[in-house]
């Protein structure tokens, strides 16, 4: 639920406690994680204690990839929440963008109420690098529906799944990746360990 | 004898020694300053700030005391040194018509509003080596006459003739949109207008000139005149968020050119003077002048023109014109490559082993044939 | 506190030099180059306080992604001491106070210009790749925008004609270095100009590759275990260079050898470029041909006492 605090006293929640460490390693644990699909990679996003509902993991992926450079999309549960915003605003300078397709980055509390991955710019064939990053929060590692990953990155195909998506999750982003080298890559961002899903990766989804 | 190219650590060690010697020279001969720098050498000053993309007279001048006078490298300098500077804002526009005009003169009007200033300029000078100034004699110099200086309007020429629709309008532009930085956001192509200008005001002075210079010879033909050229304080101002109005951040001075150019017209548009814009840091008349000629000719798209020459490539023109970047990669070349250089080796003595049995081969084949 | 570990010298600086800003900049530049195999992100690359095609694009990307537990190594040529290796490696040292090795294989990071080291790399390495021209066409067609839309058709014929017209004129593909290659069976890549002996280490690599071309403003990435195809043609297959004798020094064969003129009579020595390699071989007890050679021991004693070249 939103904590809805007056508005008349915010009170920010503090960024990182070593920012240009901290931001290292989350960026390399991200880098790897993206290196290497479905492969779970470490990292303890520590003291930070940003707004509900958005998750410490998630703050530390924002504080790490956003600022006044890439416009960011919020899901309704991030939106409804000005403390989320103002500590978006306040830490990284990114403007919030009310269209996803305007988006470079997509902060997603909840994935059950992901919105199709083609709402999202999926970069053109010129420049792929364009499309937009998605950054799935509260990531239940290994539960849930699954899809087999194989392509760079991965020596033999990996078996993976990541908590509670919508139902057609699997099939759109096996869609998305089939029309390399456009589409959007998603990050999974669990409690203490993220993953990737690159746009490279060739996904066949799995019965449940 | 094989001489070790390894070792690096005490021949670097080495090298920067013996440079700080060489920079500093004879030391019975008093040490430049920074002032005397920034003050005697103040065109160096200027151009390095600009193509160094950095407006920090003092820093110019460390710069080119430590580059021993050589400016792309103190150009080089200050650019690194940008790098680490944190960025806070974008200030707004700069009002060039508000200048606190040192020069300003115009080749398309005998006279105009706020009449010709020549202020400092070579341009009469008879280029005489003063001897004067080898004695160091220079003594007392005569006090300049003060123009009577006047709060009056110095109206831009262009502006004159735009009120009679005699020269293209400035694009209209959308106040709201982004002007592109190409320090933030590479280079693509095509290059809108406003990364253009960006590239060329950071571009090298001979570059530009000799482009510009190629335009006058038939290598794309603009026609210019030169509408203004001038010289002067501006203002910049920063539009502060939370205070909700402009802070003034203090002055920098620039030069400022603009040509008009002829325009025959086209079947949507009468025929009509057109515009080549050049804005630098400080008075470096010379490359705000080539700026505004390439400015121009890089134009033909828009204008319905042709293009012919080198000055007109976009990509030819932008990719090239940065002198730090065309510095390093050709001295570059300095570096080891030994380890390419021995992958031709290979191949050169393989096509040459092939070469020759080839040639013994024709050899014995026609005398075999001749048998 | 950020600049703890930096030597007092430079705390004017921030960790690594770059600001956090560029960081990210760079380093969201780097996420898309792994998530787009061989294709070239265009990315702001900095001024650096080293000149453009030293190294300003691999040391940008390795400034990025480094942090105070990695171990750097850094080499130009092979060779961890030729000058722009010690110049480059002392830049990380004291901007970042970093721990720096000579040893492949306790290096988290290793950054280089032109060769790759012969000892296998591992999941858990990443090899930086300095880069002066990242497009592979670059050569055949100068426009970028060409270029661009060649790749976004996946459309390389020129380049097969290219190589076509070199076994027409030479009866070879005349292409020693920086060979083109297929990454993952879509996008052409310039391998940087690493010799093609090297290309065959690159296919399903254990490690990730990270490219930075700082002049040109592009970043590209090869992720672990992908593909790595080198272009050409099925009566003339691939083929890397192969040496007739093994490295004087330490006996290895099946490794890239630099050339040594000893003397002006033509006298040669073929030593390895992987300097690492060498002396890791001959501290396990592998003799070369020419190893008790006076000028190979010269050769060999490595940088403390090395000449001074400069004078």
């Amino acid at each position: 639920m939103p904590d809805q605090k007056p508005l008349s006293a915010p009170v920010l929640a503090p960024g990182f406690a070593d920012p240009v460490h901290d931001a290292q390693r989350c960026f390399r644990a991200v880098m790897m994680a993206m290196a290497q699909p479905g492969t779970l990679k470490s990292f303890d996003p520590g003291s930070l204690a940003p707004p509900q509902p958005l998750s410490p993991m998630g703050a530390a992926l924002a504080l790490t990839l956003f600022d006044y450079d890439t416009p960011v999309w919020l899901d309704g549960s991030l939106r409804k929440s000005p403390d989320v915003s103002a500590f978006l605003t306040f830490h990284t300078g990114a403007r919030i963008v009310s269209e996803p397709v305007d988006a470079q980055f997509a902060l997603i509390n909840d994935p059950r109420g992901l919105m199709p991955l083609c709402s999202f710019d999926q970069g053109s064939l010129e420049y792929p690098d364009r499309a937009a990053t998605l950054i799935l929060c509260r990531t239940v590692f290994g539960q849930g529906d699954a899809a087999l990953l194989a392509g760079p990155g991965l020596k033999e195909p990996k078996r993976f799944s990541a908590g509670l998506l919508p139902p057609a999750f699997w099939r759109q982003a096996a869609d998305n990746n089939t029309q390399f080298p456009r589409g959007v890559d998603v990050i999974f961002a669990g409690a203490t360990e993220v993953a990737a899903l690159p746009r490279s990766t060739t996904i066949t989804p799995m019965e449940a | 004898m094989y001489v070790a190219v390894k070792g690096g650590e005490k021949a670097i060690r080495n090298a920067h020694k013996l440079l700080a010697n060489r920079r500093r020279g004879d030391r019975s001969v008093p040490s430049l300053t920074l002032d005397q720098i920034a003050e005697q050498l103040a065109l160096s000053v200027a151009r390095v700030m600009g193509e160094g993309s950095l407006y920090d007279e003092g820093l110019a001048a460390l710069a080119i005391k430590q580059a021993r006078g050589d400016l792309i490298e103190a150009t080089f300098l200050l650019r690194a040194y940008r790098t680490t500077l944190p960025r806070f804002g974008y200030s707004t526009p700069v009002d060039t018509g508000a200048m606190r005009v040192e020069r300003r003169i115009s080749a398309t009007y005998k006279d105009l509003p706020g009449g010709q200033v020549l202020g400092p300029t070579f341009d009469y000078s008879h280029r005489l080596l003063d001897f004067a100034l080898a004695a160091e004699e220079e003594g007392d110099l005569p006090e300049p006459d003060r123009a009577c200086h006047t709060d009056a309007p110095m109206p831009r020429v262009t502006d004159l003739l735009g009120t009679e629709g005699l020269i293209e309008p400035d694009p209209a532009g959308d106040p709201g949109a982004a002007v592109g930085d190409l320090t933030r956001e590479p280079l693509a192509f095509p290059a809108d207008r406003d990364l253009r200008l960006q590239n060329l005001a950071r571009g090298d002075e001979g570059f530009l000139l000799a482009l510009a210079y190629s335009s006058q010879r038939g290598y794309a033909r603009t026609h210019p005149f030169t509408g203004e050229i001038r010289y002067g304080a501006v203002e910049v101002e920063f539009y502060a968020e939370e205070l909700g109005f402009e802070v003034p951040l203090g002055t920098i001075k620039v030069t400022e050119c603009q040509m008009v150019n002829q325009f025959s017209g086209s079947a949507k548009a009468p025929p009509a003077f057109t515009r080549g814009y050049g804005l630098v840091f400080g008075q470096v008349e010379r490359k705000a002048m080539a700026m505004a000629m390439v400015d121009r000719a890089l134009r033909w798209q828009e204008l319905g023109e042709e293009q012919t020459a080198p000055v007109q490539d976009e990509e030819f023109v932008l990719s090239h014109s940065d002198n730090i970047q065309a510095t390093g990669f050709v001295e570059h070349l300095k570096l080891p490559h030994y380890v390419d250089f021995q992958a031709e080796l290979d191949l050169v003595r393989k096509l040459r082993a092939e070469w020759f049995a080839a040639r013994d081969g024709a050899k014995t084949g026609t005398q075999e044939a001749a048998e | 506190m950020s600049v703890e570990t930096t030597s007092n010298l430079e705390q004017e600086y921030n960790f690594a030099y770059l600001d956090e800003q560029t960081k990210r900049m760079i380093r969201r530049a780097i996420l898309k180059a792994i998530a787009i195999p061989g294709y070239q992100v265009p990315f702001a690359s900095r001024e650096m306080p080293m000149p453009y095609g030293w190294g300003t694009g691999g040391v940008q990307v390795t400034a990025a992604i480094l942090g105070k537990a990695d171990c750097l190594k850094m080499i130009d040529q092979g060779s961890d001491d030729t000058t722009n290796a010690v110049s480059l490696r002392g830049f990380f040292e004291k901007t970042a106070g970093v721990a720096t090795t000579f040893k492949t294989q306790e290096a988290s990071i290793i950054q280089t210009r032109h060769r790759i080291p012969e000892t296998p790399l591992r999941e858990d390495q990443i090899i930086v790749f300095q880069v002066p021209i990242p497009e592979p066409l670059r050569f055949l067609e100068p426009r970028e925008t060409e270029t661009r839309k060649m790749h976004a058709l996946e459309d390389y014929g020129l380049m097969h004609v290219k190589l076509y017209e070199d076994i027409a004129k030479n009866g070879r593909i005349a292409t020693t270095y920086a060979y083109p290659v297929k990454v993952a069976g879509r996008y052409l890549m310039d391998p940087s100009p690493t010799p093609k002996f090297d290309n065959p280490k690159i296919d399903r690599m254990a490690a990730l590759q990270l490219y930075g071309a700082g002049r040109e403003k592009r970043i590209y990435a090869v992720p672990p275990y992908t593909g790595v195809r080198s272009l050409d043609f099925e009566d003339h297959p691939f083929e890397i260079q192969s040496f007739d004798k093994p490295c004087g020094l330490c006996g290895a064969e099946g490794v890239y050898l630099d050339e040594v003129i000893l003397d002006d009579e033509g006298g040669r020595l073929f030593v390895c470029s992987d300097t690492d390699h060498c002396e890791e071989r001959r501290a396990a007890g592998h003799t070369g041909p020419m190893a008790a050679d006076p000028a190979a021991s010269q050769l060999s004693k490595g940088s403390s006492d090395a000449e001074d070249t400069v004078q």
